[in-house]
């Protein structure tokens, strides 16, 4: 909890100057907008954050996105009968390309650097292959539920979104999540304590994988079928878990910081929106965020720790 | 140096240390984890710049701004972990950073020419300048690194536990190095746990504790006994506790086991002895312990109970392995104790997540904080935490490589202590070490490698020529 709250109190911050530019914010309905905006990037950010905890990374989640809302409307095609199959369908395939990426690294030892980065380009070449382009067919009202409705006032993404980050949290409370963050941080003395680490690795990536279903299937809804939805999302998640602290390398940081680390970046843009700075300026802002987010960390660490008593060694 | 103070962050590390070194010195700095040594050579070797005090050399005071200013009036250091690189070769290292030049480009025949000359004088013709680092052994990346000092004209070397990851016979190379820097009237500062070089190599000794200095006295003039009592202000009374007399069945049996490094290995852990097992470095002691704990599984042969093909089977047939280097295999540093001490339990789904904090108080952990980060606590503290995450499951067979290397006297004492303790609970215990007084004081029985094979095995108190004999292979 302590390291989660400089990333929370940058959140506050940002919440504080939004309200003062738009007013109607504070409403529930202005703030349910936020969180329901948020929701994907959110959701996105919690599954790259047990990636890199592990010591990984996944770069493949953007186009995996971009793939699955692709297929959902080229599947569905309008018929509301085919939504719940698609969906089943969707997270198998979430699932399926998690499973690829962790077995490649961790049993042929590739990076997962390359091997996810190869995942993006298979992913965002098949897509464009398979449409030419131009995405075919549509989502049922059913489907688009998810991205846009809500039970009452409050929409299903919030609802979604609260039920992913609890089960997020209660992950790395569990057995499975204090072993993966282990694994991240000495991956020999994890294995030679008995913890299977390709397997906690392979689950970590099929995590991302779900999380990049589930923010497909309310990215469907809310910004509709485009060969770009998912366009750079794979970085937007990164610059989120690593804004709220977490270590690149693994081993390092929370999840819930992860989450709060996509609010700050999504309440970010929506304040930059707001001064009418243009969305082109996003991309611009991530790259300043990741580079000066992971210098500070550098900086700042060794300062911190040479001065303890006994192992300078570690240290130095 | 006089009256030489550091603090960190509020916190003060030292204070009020004199030190004199004179040429061709040999001058041991000794004191428990913590004491300060690491602090005040990062100030000798302008890592750190002193808060109060003056550093002289010749008399004249000098100021170190960065290390190299302190390497340019001639210190050179010696670090624990060799700053070597593997893939570069032995020339290309000591001159790393200062390459000579000839018309742009760097001059290779200069470089190890010198290189050349500098091994030759200290008598060094296992290797030349062009073999790459990686191919060499620990004690000779040592003599890299002590090339590398002399060729910027060190007049001062500083050596932090240099016999750290020495086998014994390469710790005598080492002391005939010192003799050659001695005689070439280099002052040498040797930093090291093990009294007993201390006594061999130094001509004065400095102690430190709590950082503050002790006393610096002529080695002539102090026994060991009172060398460890300044170190840490108590007397430790006997070093070892005393050996077990209920020798109870089998816990576990080899029978003409081996892999690729391991040969015809016969041997039998009991419940409540602690089986001591010496060799050389190379010999196969680790890979022994790897073996039975299922890292580096045997492929042949017969282990009873049944033998374990990967660790989750060691841990299931209740083996546990306190490695050799608890940094990089025993522990996740940046994780809570709590969370390094349930490590094993949690990896195999142990129901057993109580008693954690009488656990820790067992193996005397201080102060038994189970929220910090391991990465700061000392190296005995460390060491205790790996012990406790072990006996969350109880193991049958517990077996230590180097419990007590990097670890200072009092939770050296204590982990003796403690492993007697379980011995005398009924665990079997095998113990690797390269301290031979250590392995003697322990164990109840002494296995010697050779090889991969064992050489030999010794009733409990051998001598230490009786060790040596069968692992160097000599006849007897």
């Amino acid at each position: 909890m302590k390291r989660t709250l400089p990333i929370l109190a940058v959140l506050m911050v940002l919440l504080a100057a939004i309200a003062i530019a738009n007013p109607h914010f504070l409403e529930p309905a202005g703030f349910l907008a936020f969180l329901k905006r948020a929701a994907p990037l959110v959701i996105l950010a919690a599954g790259q954050y047990f990636v890199i905890v592990s010591g990984e990374f996944d770069l493949s989640v953007g186009s995996l996105v971009t793939a699955e809302v692709v297929i959902a409307a080229r599947l569905i095609d309008g018929d509301g009968s085919a939504t719940w199959p698609v969906i089943a369908l969707l997270i198998v395939i979430g699932l399926l390309v998690g499973l690829v990426n962790g077995v490649v690294t961790t049993k042929l030892r590739v990076p997962s650097f390359i091997v996810t980065l190869g995942m993006l380009l298979i992913l965002s070449g098949a897509v464009f292959l398979w449409t030419g382009g131009a995405p075919r067919g549509a989502l049922s009202e059913g489907f688009r539920a998810f991205g846009r409705g809500g039970l009452g006032p409050v929409p299903w993404s919030v609802l979604i979104l609260l039920a992913v980050g609890a089960a997020a949290i209660w992950l790395m409370r569990a057995d499975f999540g204090k072993t993966l963050i282990a694994t991240g941080d000495n991956e020999r003395a994890a294995a030679l304590s008995g913890v299977r680490v390709d397997r906690a690795k392979i689950i970590a990536f099929m995590l991302s994988g779900l999380a990049a279903a589930v923010a497909a299937i309310l990215l469907g809804g809310f910004a509709g079928v485009s060969a770009q939805v998912g366009q750079g999302l794979e970085f937007s998640a990164i610059t989120a878990v690593v804004l709220g602290g977490v270590v690149l390398g693994g081993g390092r940081g929370s999840v819930l910081a992860a989450m709060a680390g996509a609010f700050t970046l999504e309440a970010l843009f929506t304040l930059l929106n707001l001064y009418g700075i243009s969305g082109a300026l996003e991309f611009t802002v991530q790259g300043v965020i990741i580079i000066a987010a992971v210098a500070a960390g550098a900086v700042h660490l060794p300062r911190m720790f040479t001065p303890r008593k006994g192992d300078a060694h570690a240290a130095s | 140096m006089r009256g030489i103070g550091k603090s960190f962050l509020g916190v003060r590390v030292l204070s009020g240390i004199d030190l004199e070194v004179t040429a061709g010195e040999v001058h041991a700095v000794v004191g428990e984890n913590g004491a300060g040594k690491s602090t005040l050579m990062k100030i000798i070797c302008g890592v750190h710049p002193p808060d109060d005090g003056t550093v002289e050399i010749d008399g004249r005071p000098v100021s170190f701004g960065h290390p190299l200013d302190a390497q340019r009036s001639g210190i050179a250091i010696i670090y624990q972990e060799f700053n070597l690189l593997p893939e570069r070769t032995v020339a290309e290292n000591v001159f790393l950073g200062r390459e000579p030049v000839r018309r742009g480009l760097v001059d290779r025949a200069a470089m190890e020419e010198a290189t050349a000359r500098l091994l030759d004088e200290l008598g060094e013709d296992s290797f030349g300048p062009r073999d790459a680092v990686k191919r060499l052994s620990v004690a000779q990346q040592q003599v890299v690194e002590i090339v590398k000092a002399l060729s910027v004209n060190a007049r001062l070397v500083v050596m932090d536990e240099p016999s750290a990851a020495l086998a014994e016979h390469e710790v005598e190379l080492l002391y005939e190095l010192i003799g050659r820097l001695r005689e070439r009237g280099v002052a040498v500062v040797y930093i090291s746990h093990r009294l007993r070089e201390v006594f061999d190599l130094a001509d004065r000794v400095t102690v430190l504790k709590d950082g503050a200095l002790v006393t610096t006295v002529p080695i002539s003039e102090v026994s060991s006994d009172e060398l460890i009592r300044l170190m840490v202000g108590r007397d430790l009374g006997t070093y070892f506790p005393p050996r077990s007399s209920a020798i109870g069945e089998a816990r576990l049996s080899l029978r003409r086991a081996g892999n690729h490094k391991l040969h015809d290995i016969d041997l039998e852990l009991r419940a409540g002895e602690i089986v001591g097992l010496a060799g050389l470095q190379g010999s196969g002691r680790s890979e022994l312990a790897k073996a039975i704990f299922g890292a580096e599984p045997f492929t042949t042969g017969e282990m009873t109970p049944s033998r374990p093909r990967s660790v989750r089977e060691g841990v299931a047939l209740g083996i546990g392995l306190v490695t050799e280097d608890r940094k990089a295999e025993g522990l996740a540093l940046r994780q809570s104790v709590r969370d390094n001490a349930l490590l094993v339990a949690r990896a195999v789904g142990a129901r057993s997540r109580d008693g954690v904090r009488d656990l820790l108080e067992r193996v005397r952990l201080s102060p038994p904080r189970q929220e910090q980060e391991v990465r700061y606590l000392s190296g005995g503290n460390q060491q205790k935490v790996v012990l406790a995450k072990w006996m969350t499951m109880a193991p049958r067979v517990l077996l230590f490589d180097e419990p007590t290397r990097g670890v200072d006297v009092g939770a050296k004492a204590a982990i003796h202590d403690l492993m007697r303790e379980l011995a005398d609970d009924g665990m079997a215990i095998m113990m690797i070490s390269s301290e031979l007084p250590e392995l003697i004081g322990m164990s109840d029985r002494m296995v010697v490698l050779r090889d991969g094979r064992i050489a030999g095995t010794l009733p409990a108190a051998p001598s230490e020529e009786a060790i040596m004999r069968l692992a160097a292979g000599e006849v007897a």
